[in-house]
């Protein structure tokens, strides 16, 4: 048995657009996906995710490169012959047969006896909590409750993998969020490798072992939702996940792992961690995470230190949500309401004058892509 | 009034059905009322007819008769029996070739690119353009014993030096059933496309994804949902076939006589429109329980697909 779930290696997809050229629309794809991982591919659309979703399911064959299930090679095998299932966007559920029908259809091209189709539906579909649901239509059920129908007759093939288009999509926020923590436990029960498309940053974050942040059919960076947040591999993807304030600037030095940078709109010298190579005179961007800046309100010298003027604020409740003008260039800051209070003066008020401190170790010197 | 009538949703609703009722009162119910009236009664000088209330063209129908040889009351005649049953027999053997035609031209078009689908379905309707009438002459025109096929096959035998005969193709049951075929082809191609084409390519691709062969995906996806297109065509395509004397006229000339040409025989030739009203309901009833039986074993299909 080989470590890797699914393995693609250097994975090229071609398609002609209706104008008569080529688009790659997946370009030279490299990733490993482990046993038992809850692995998302993160992207806008367009980026390739779910047509690499669909190499791996076997619905599209790939121009370059290989996709390895389990260690074998797949080549042009069609989706029946392949050890996974795949979670539509659609739900993509058979309108003229009833919850039990669905859950059973796969079972039944397997040959499964009457009993073990019987034990097995019943026992998919208490997995995602529908007992009782067998004889109803699909029509019958809310959206929620078809994404679950979709779910089972998936999981009762027990794939190897289990492919998911964004399953979600179609779900209100509530109940998305609820679903999220249902399927990460789900997976977590069933021990399956989960290979999840998604376009929402926040979804990925919060069920994903491990991420892939793809833009224009290639992988920018692939790894923990931690790594991915707090070491960006570029501009791309630390405003692609989360939030971001950028400033411009250009190398000054480079020192182990932090580089010294001059930012033109400042003047000024900052010094951030490096999170891939860059040299000295690159053009790079400077990057700090609104939750990262510290503000107060003495004027003592700090390394990385700059003062503005509050613009605007609005509470939100667990945060207060500052927009400082910065000499010149507009900066975010998110502030934590540690303490209980409805005495205003123990807000930032506009206007109000304030240090901002980007200490070293919160602030990224990254490539601009 | 009218200002109650802006406020009354539902007598809006009655009122948008009313000139359609006239229409369907005025065309539909008063002539058939007066069919049924007119299937009552006798065969009158010159074609007329004399009010009775009797059920003698009934009992014609089914085959009992006082044209007898001499010395016999009544006696019995299979012929109108044999007409009918004919008549549906055609009617049924259309309807399953049309299905068998149409089902993979649909399928074929419903799965072409998006930018094909339209021009081909265009290309099936095309016929429909030309007279119906006409439509049966170019089918003498290619059956006939100097016809385009004798043509070609007499042209093709002197080629190879074999003595030919010309085929006799016209005038059989054949010649009806490939007109007839052909007639309400697409009539069976428009609902079944319909219906192909609104199943999501998802499903295949979920099916498949599930453990499906193609052919088993065939069988327990497409056709299914196929069902309700198949059924609209049967309706479209065996009604009309058990009703039409066109085709069986010109093409099956005295040899296959239908329903239909019964009925018009009655009306014209032999000028007894009494008898002629009573096979005419006799084929709307027939016509009718067909359909119900149908459509109760198979459904209109729109609790599968709606």
């Amino acid at each position: 048995m080989s470590e890797f779930a699914i393995e693609l290696r250097d994975v090229v997809k071609n398609f002609i657009t209706p104008e008569g050229n080529e688009l790659a629309a997946v370009n030279h794809v490299t990733m490993q996906i482990k046993n038992g991982e809850f692995f998302s591919m993160l992207g806008s659309s367009g980026c390739g995710k779910t047509t690499t979703l669909r190499m791996i399911a076997g619905f599209e064959w790939p121009t370059e490169g290989e996709v390895y299930i389990e260690g074998d090679a797949q080549g042009h095998k069609p989706p029946f012959l392949r050890p996974v299932n795949t979670v539509f966007q659609s739900y993509a559920l058979f309108q003229h047969m009833t919850v039990f029908q669905n859950v059973a259809f796969g079972l039944e091209m397997e040959g499964a006896s009457k009993d073990d189709i019987k034990k097995r539906v019943g026992e998919s579909l208490e997995m995602v909590q529908l007992t009782g649901m067998d004889r109803r239509y699909p029509k019958q059920l809310s959206g929620g409750q078809q994404q679950r129908v979709a779910l089972a007759r998936s999981l009762v093939k027990r794939p190897k993998v289990l492919l998911l288009d964004e399953p979600l999509g179609a779900l209100d926020l509530k109940l998305r969020k609820e679903m999220q923590l249902e399927l990460k436990s789900l997976q977590k029960e069933v021990g399956i490798t989960f290979v999840y498309v998604t376009h929402d940053q926040g979804e990925a974050l919060t069920m994903s072992d491990r991420i892939a942040v793809m833009s224009h059919g290639k992988v920018l960076q692939m790894g923990l939702a931690v790594e991915i947040y707090e070491r960006p591999v570029n501009r791309f993807v630390a405003d692609f996940i989360g939030e971001s304030n950028f400033m411009d600037g250009k190398v000054k030095s480079v020192k182990k792992d932090q580089a010294v940078v001059y930012v033109a709109v400042w003047e000024q010298e900052l010094t951030g961690v490096i999170t891939s190579k860059v040299n000295v005179g690159d053009e790079v961007a400077v990057s700090i995470r609104p939750e990262k800046i510290r503000l107060s309100e003495q004027a003592e010298p700090q390394v990385n230190g700059v003062e503005g003027v509050v613009v605007d604020s609005v509470y939100i409740g667990s945060d207060t949500h500052l927009y400082l003008d910065v000499r010149g260039k507009r900066i975010k800051v998110w502030e934590q309401n540690r303490v209980s209070t409805l005495d205003l003066r123990a807000y930032y008020q506009n206007g109000q004058k304030v240090r901002l401190n980007l200490m070293p170790e919160n602030t990224l010197v990254l490539p601009k892509d | 009034m009218l200002k109650r009538l802006r406020e009354n949703k539902s007598a809006q609703g009655t009122l948008l059905i009313v000139p359609t009722l006239i229409f369907m009162i005025g065309m539909l119910i008063i002539p058939l009322l007066l069919t049924l009236v007119v299937s009552f009664g006798q065969r009158g000088a010159d074609g007329g007819v004399i009010y009775t209330f009797s059920l003698n063209n009934y009992i014609r129908l089914v085959g009992f008769t006082t044209d007898c040889p001499p010395g016999v009351k009544t006696c019995f005649t299979s012929l109108y029996m044999e007409i009918l049953w004919r008549s549906l027999v055609l009617g049924f053997n259309t309807t399953v070739l049309d299905i068998l035609l149409a089902f993979p031209l649909a399928y074929f078009i419903a799965r072409a690119h998006p930018r094909w689908r339209n021009t081909l379905m265009f290309l099936v309707l095309v016929p429909m353009w030309t007279n119906f009438v006409i439509r049966v002459y170019a089918w003498m025109m290619i059956l006939r014993e100097q016809g385009v096929i004798n043509s070609l096959l007499g042209w093709f035998a002197g080629l190879v030096h074999v003595p030919f005969k010309p085929l006799g193709m016209i005038y059989t049951p054949g010649a009806v059933l490939v007109g007839m075929i052909y007639e309400f082809l697409p009539f069976m191609i428009l609902p079944i496309y319909t219906s192909l084409e609104k199943i999501d390519n998802s499903l295949y691709e979920a099916a498949a994804d599930l453990g499906a062969s193609p052919f088993r995906t065939f069988l327990r996806v497409t056709l299914p949902l196929s069902m309700p297109g198949v059924v609209a065509g049967t309706i479209l395509v065996f009604v009309p076939v058990m009703g039409t004397f066109i085709v069986s006229d010109l093409l099956g000339g005295s040899q296959v006589i239908l329903i239909g040409n019964l009925i018009e025989n009655q009306f014209l030739s032999a000028r007894d429109p009494a008898f002629g009203s009573a096979v005419s309901l006799v084929l709307m009833a027939l016509t009718i329980i067909v359909t119900y039986f149908y459509t109760r074993k198979f459904g209109f299909g729109e609790e599968i697909v709606a």
